[in-house]
């Protein structure tokens, strides 16, 4: 497949970052890269400015200063179809049109490789039924996407930025609205499409220990600023949850898969006067 | 390579490079709607004071009319015809784009303020500067047209999205709509109801520089509609999934709202303000095409359908009496558009 991503590198990173929305300045000075072939998650506490980064990396957003490069090209660089033909993002409040099939909402995804007379072509269709098989939708096809469950719909979100072929995928919460059940569900599908796909991921999630199962590459963040990256096991520790987070814990290893699980100290041994302290006034 | 899944039940053609995609029920509701168009036109042409048989129409029509029916065809029904049709398409377009840029079934050219500013406008050039009919649609254009740019001047705000643009839009109309009740009031009792005539919306006296206003917007914006109905398409998955594909957001929106606002204009300085069929219109198509999208052209046939059934209607259905086709519109298209609505099983 000559649109196929795996003769693209997908070498994403940003430096000096200023971000923001009108006069309100979420992060300053940010430098930050994404290791080519990683599953990369960003947390933070609320409001730590790990979403607005996602959208610059993905180029919703534009900087009110510094620059994010792909493949050693700036991303205001690129023409607008063919970005989209090197990452993918499926952004937090997406919401699908009334009535619109499974099929169609994929299909959808293949916008970057049509044009006016070129509206449907044999490689749209593979794609598209290879992202459904992918994520496992294929027999949800012609249901419409406002009748499945919201982890089913998730899985159709990602068929449809699957269809995109891209190098990178960037999902900014994918898990949030689900129950625990679908949250596993939908990460375990990121994780296959990170190892068979050999796609970069960057995703930003809430829950630590997910993110610590999950992640190849974390990233943390607090007050806007990168605080910590690095492999789970050396990033997550008590200290760090403690300072970014506010929060009391212990720190144990897994026991199904060997990676840090944050487990939050108990009410009585907690110093109520250090939560509010310096946990609720970040 | 046979077809698992198209995204929509439909056809698609290709040939080495290129590649068509047709919606089979849109096709068929379109082919559908076009030959209903042709009947009512032909009745139309047909009934009166002065009855002409089918065949006869056809005959005439074809150039091979008497002196009798070609006056009464060519001089007296069809430019009124026309007017209905163009008027009625460039509506119902404008509706179906508006409803797809706000993802809101009520979406239509007053969401912009676009409606009430043309009133504005009209009943402004109507009551200060002169009663013919060319000042009044002069009038209804530059009030819309501005009406529609301060509207989104407003929502603009490092690109704008569309709730804000239906607050905004809804504000101005608000505030235009108490200003066309003063301008009536302060008017001359006869000059205020020949106002509220025009404002209700009327074929009555409209020649062939009526038709022609209408129908060169939608020999022109129809298919910049259609050139644009992809990206709709895209804009209805919202911004950011919208821009991530490819789509430039804000200069496809204003594409949208510029072609939609042109649309309601030419219409509304053809016929009057009957922004009911750019609601009603894309609405009815919409439940009978089940297509996803704006569907500009099954709405498009659906809105000259409706405007040239309520003419039809107008003038010859209730008795001596010819009321307004705004009036019979909205009850006709109205009623089946409630029916139609508890017939379905979900709304919206």
């Amino acid at each position: 497949m000559s649109n196929g991503h795996s003769d693209h590198s997908g070498d994403l990173s940003g430096s000096g970052l200023t971000l923001g929305y009108d006069r309100r300045i979420v992060s300053r000075d940010l430098t930050v890269s994404i290791p080519p072939g990683s599953f990369t998650v960003i947390i933070g506490p609320n409001a730590c400015g790990k979403s607005t980064l996602l959208k610059a990396l993905s180029g919703i957003v534009t900087p009110n200063d510094g620059t994010v490069v792909l493949d050693g090209k700036e991303l205001s660089r690129y023409p607008a179809k063919a970005l989209a033909r090197k990452l993918g993002l499926l952004p937090q409040s997406a919401s699908a049109p009334d009535a619109i099939t499974v099929v169609d909402l994929v299909s959808r995804g293949r916008y970057p490789y049509q044009r006016m007379l070129r509206q449907w072509s044999a490689e749209d269709e593979e794609a598209v039924t290879s992202a459904m098989a992918a994520t496992g939708v294929t027999d949800l096809a012609d249901r419409p996407v406002d009748e499945l469950s919201g982890g089913q719909r998730q899985r159709v979100w990602l068929a449809m930025v699957l269809a995109q072929q891209t190098q990178l995928l960037l999902l900014d919460e994918p898990t949030t609205f689900l129950d625990i059940a679908h949250q596993i569900d939908v990460l375990d599908l990121c994780a296959d499409l990170h190892e068979q796909g050999g796609r970069t991921l960057v995703a930003v999630l809430h829950d630590l220990n997910h993110a610590a199962r999950y992640a190849t590459h974390l990233i943390v963040m607090s007050q806007g600023a990168i605080v910590a990256e690095g492999k789970p096991a050396e990033v997550l520790t008590e200290q760090l949850v403690t300072d970014v987070f506010g929060l009391q814990c212990q720190v144990i290893d897994d026991p199904q898969t060997g990676t840090p699980m944050v487990v939050p100290a108990h009410r009585r041994s907690r110093s109520r006067e250090f939560a509010l302290g310096s946990g609720l006034a970040s | 390579m046979t077809l698992t899944h198209p995204p929509a039940p439909g056809a698609v053609w290709r040939r080495g490079n290129l590649s068509v995609l047709l919606h089979r029920r849109s096709v068929l509701v379109g082919l559908a709607l076009f030959g209903l168009v042709v009947a009512v036109g032909l009745v139309t042409l047909s009934v009166g004071n002065f009855a002409i048989s089918i065949p006869d129409t056809v005959r005439t029509l074809l150039g091979n009319g008497s002196v009798d029916t070609d006056y009464v065809i060519f001089e007296r029904r069809l430019p009124r015809l026309l007017t209905a049709l163009a008027a009625g398409a460039a509506f119902g377009a404008s509706g179906a784009l508006f409803q797809s840029l706000t993802r809101n079934p009520l979406g239509s050219p007053d969401i912009i303020g676009f409606t009430a500013g043309a009133s504005t406008g009209a009943l402004s050039a109507f009551l200060l500067i002169g009663t013919t009919l060319q000042y009044v649609a002069t009038g209804a254009i530059i009030g819309g047209l501005v009406s529609a740019a301060v509207v989104y001047g407003l929502a603009y705000r490092r690109g704008t999205n569309s709730y804000r643009l239906v607050l905004i839009g809804v504000a101005v109309q608000l505030l235009l709509l108490s200003t066309n009740t003063f301008l009536l009031m302060r008017a001359d009792v006869l000059d205020a109801q020949s106002a509220s005539w025009w404002l209700v919306g009327s074929l009555n006296g409209r020649n062939y520089s009526y038709a022609a206003i209408a129908g060169t917007a939608v020999v022109l914006l129809l298919p910049a509609a259609l050139l644009l109905h992809r990206r709709c398409l895209m804009l209805e998955l919202g911004d950011a999934s919208a821009r991530a594909l490819g789509v430039p957001v804000e200069r496809s929106r204003l594409a949208v709202v510029a072609v939609g606002v042109g649309l309601a204009a030419a219409a509304t300085a053809s016929v009057g303000p009957i922004a009911f069929v750019a609601l009603a219109a894309p609405q009815l198509a919409r439940r009978l095409t089940t297509a996803t999208g704006p569907g500009v052209l099954p709405a498009a046939l659906m809105g000259a359908l409706l405007l040239s059934v309520s003419d039809l209607i107008a003038q010859h259905g209730l008795g001596e009496d010819q009321a307004p086709v705004g009036v019979v519109s909205s009850c006709l298209g109205g009623g089946y558009l409630i029916w139609m609505l508890s017939r379905a099983r979900q709304g919206g």
